[in-house]
């Protein structure tokens, strides 16, 4: 037919149903060479073998309720959750004192209720959200944790602060400073000021080479020589400085990755509109940028979050620092109780770093239209 | 004290003198002359690397020259950012490849800048935005966003973006070159409507139907010199100089 002209409209007909594949088809799949058989049958040995001592170590053997350590020393006990159960107020609140719980408490619950707020898309208000988690929160914070003799709060050092409290502070001073400060990093790394730029990459450069347990060091030992002395002795405030500017430096170079992944013709466009350089950046590079880095964000707040665990060095009280020495309390001694503080912490540092992953995945597929 | 803006007011509405550019050791544009007046409409061509799309970069101050003076609209292009500023709150530019703010709506696209440096309130921009998305045929696609429109659409809320601003002068870097052949037709008839209208327009195309049609002067460019600026007809039917000559037998055929 070398010529054609159609007289008649075509009809769009319906696709053919999707294929699902046939429990043959997978086996076939699961058995098609010799290696790939000996794998199938490896893995499922290895399941087989691992899981049901999985589970009776941490389920059914398990101590789920002692007063002390006596029912976890039996020798067929799997976990004692007994003793996390236990310890779990020194484990959340460290030697914070007992009747002030609650202010630790209500600062938990309000931060818990302005994240909800915040991170619900189409929530209302959220720009008024943003300004109480960003300015008002963060006082109110510090005024419960700290006290204020002066309102009735009586002031609770950070030598007493320990636990999930403390790892919780460090992680979001070090969550909400290293965006911001991130982001004036790259700025400045790409300014055309050679000063701006040299200080940008020399901040950047120094804090990336150097290991953060070496900053956690320096920050404690030299930061009281440039504070006032009656200001310096405290524990906490140097580690989150230390933290916050640590994790600054990687921001400032996932933040630069998308800077750079941006067309020029965006910059170029809203510059010949007659946006001014910070208008521009906020209104129409920072929300593209962002947006394309969102995995990296996130995975350096991920880094951030596990890194707190680094202020133990400079003897600060963190979670996994309270469970390593809950541990060896001597009414609770016993063969099972350091794999479930150990795990229990695991647990508790997964359930964070995949709630913030999960998140961002929510928040890709959301904004990829 | 004579007011600079005063100064110019009866000027063309760009003026080029002794314009040079490089880029590192390359001498992009050579020594350019120009005035373009007002409610004039030029069409630039020229083969590629010729300096064109920086010649018309340079009088929106995306590019920065290097010697040479460029006046528009009375205001004195320099270092000064305050006055490159002030130059393009009168100057729309429209891109080769559309440029529109990809997290942004259609309407979102065409309010930000009079909201954010004209500071009109938001009504008001949205009125206006709507006016102009109107005139370029796309009001009813306002809520969607860029990557929701075909080319032509996006190039054509691109100009309603640039007329947002209100501009005195309008600058086109081959705004049909990255569309599709159907399309061409729908964003050059919208520029043939603004040139009915009398907007000072500057264009860089290869679209010849087009330059025949609108334009007052038709400049050719090689090499980062004007070769050869002509009025529409002779510069078609009678080009003056042996590289022009050229240059339309390669493209007309």
């Amino acid at each position: 037919m070398p010529e054609l002209a159609r007289t008649s409209p075509s009809r769009a007909a319906p696709p053919p149903p999707p294929r699902a594949p046939g429990s043959g088809e997978i086996l076939r799949t699961l058995f098609a060479t010799p290696r790939s058989a000996l794998l199938t049958i490896g893995s499922v040995v290895l399941v087989v073998w691992a899981i049901p001592g999985l589970l009776r170590f941490f389920i059914f053997d398990a101590v789920w309720s002692a007063s002390d350590g006596g029912p976890c020393r039996a020798p067929a006990a799997g976990a004692c959750w007994a003793f996390v159960a236990h310890k779990l107020p020194y484990f959340t609140y460290g030697s914070y004192p007992l009747h002030e719980h609650w202010r630790v408490n209500l600062v938990f619950g309000i931060g818990a209720m302005l994240v909800a707020w915040l991170l619900t898309p189409k929530a209302a208000w959220r720009r008024l959200g943003a300004g109480l988690f960003f300015a008002l929160y963060p006082m109110l914070a510090f005024v419960l944790l700290w006290g204020a003799p002066g309102l009735g709060l009586p002031r609770v050092g950070t030598d007493l602060w320990g636990g999930i409290l403390v790892t919780f502070v460090v992680a979001a001073f070090g969550i909400v400073v290293s965006l911001p400060l991130g982001i004036v990093l790259a700025l400045g790394r790409r300014a055309r000021l050679p000063a701006l730029r040299l200080v940008s990459i020399a901040f950047i450069e120094f804090m990336r080479g150097v290991p953060m347990i070496a900053v956690l060091f320096m920050a404690s030992t030299m930061l009281p020589l440039f504070i006032p002395e009656r200001l310096a002795p405290d524990r906490l405030v140097p580690p989150l400085i230390g933290v916050a500017l640590f994790a600054s430096a990687y921001m400032a170079e996932v933040v630069r990755g998308g800077l750079q992944a941006l067309p020029k013709g965006q910059s170029e466009a809203a510059k010949a509109l007659g946006l001014r350089f910070w208008s521009m950046q906020r209104l129409v590079i920072l929300p593209q940028a962002l947006r394309l880095v969102i995995p990296a964000i996130v995975n350096t707040f991920i880094g951030l979050f596990k890194d707190t665990t680094l202020v133990a060095t400079v003897g600060v009280f963190d979670f996994l620092r309270s469970v390593d020495s809950a541990r060896l309390d001597p009414n609770w001694a016993g063969p099972t109780i350091t794999p479930t503080a150990y795990s229990f912490a695991a647990l508790f540092y997964f359930v964070c770093s995949s709630g913030m992953s999960r998140y961002s995945l929510f928040l890709e597929r959301r904004l990829s239209r | 004290m004579a007011d600079t803006s005063q100064r110019f007011a009866d000027a063309g509405a760009v003026e080029i003198a002794g314009l040079n550019k490089w880029y590192g050791d390359f001498h992009v544009l050579r020594d350019i002359d120009l005035v373009v007046g007002r409610g004039e409409r030029i069409v630039i061509c020229g083969p590629s690397g010729s300096g064109k799309s920086t010649l018309i970069r340079c009088i929106n101050g995306l590019e920065e020259h290097q010697q040479g003076r460029i006046v528009v609209d009375g205001i004195e292009l320099t270092r000064d950012l305050a006055a490159i500023e002030n130059v393009r709150r009168h100057v729309g530019m429209v891109f080769q490849h559309f440029n529109l703010f990809s997290h942004l709506t259609v309407l979102e696209n065409c309010t930000l800048a009079p909201i954010h440096v004209r500071k009109l309130p938001k009504g008001e921009a949205e009125d206006l935005a709507r006016q102009y998305l109107e005139r370029v045929r796309i009001a009813d696609q306002a809520h969607k966003y860029p990557a929701q429109l075909s080319g032509g659409e996006q190039q054509r809320v691109a100009i309603a973006r640039a007329l947002c601003m209100s501009p005195s002068i309008m600058l086109f870097d081959e705004p049909t070159s990255a569309l599709d052949p159907e399309m061409v037709k729908e964003v050059l008839d919208t520029i043939i409507g603004l040139a009915e209208e009398g907007m000072t327009m500057l264009c860089v195309t290869h679209e010849m139907g087009f330059a025949r049609q609108v334009a007052n002067r038709v400049i050719f460019m090689d090499g980062g010199e004007i070769i050869e600026i002509n009025r529409p007809d002779s510069f078609f039917s009678a080009p003056r100089h042996e590289r022009t000559k050229l240059f339309l037998d390669r493209i007309l055929r």
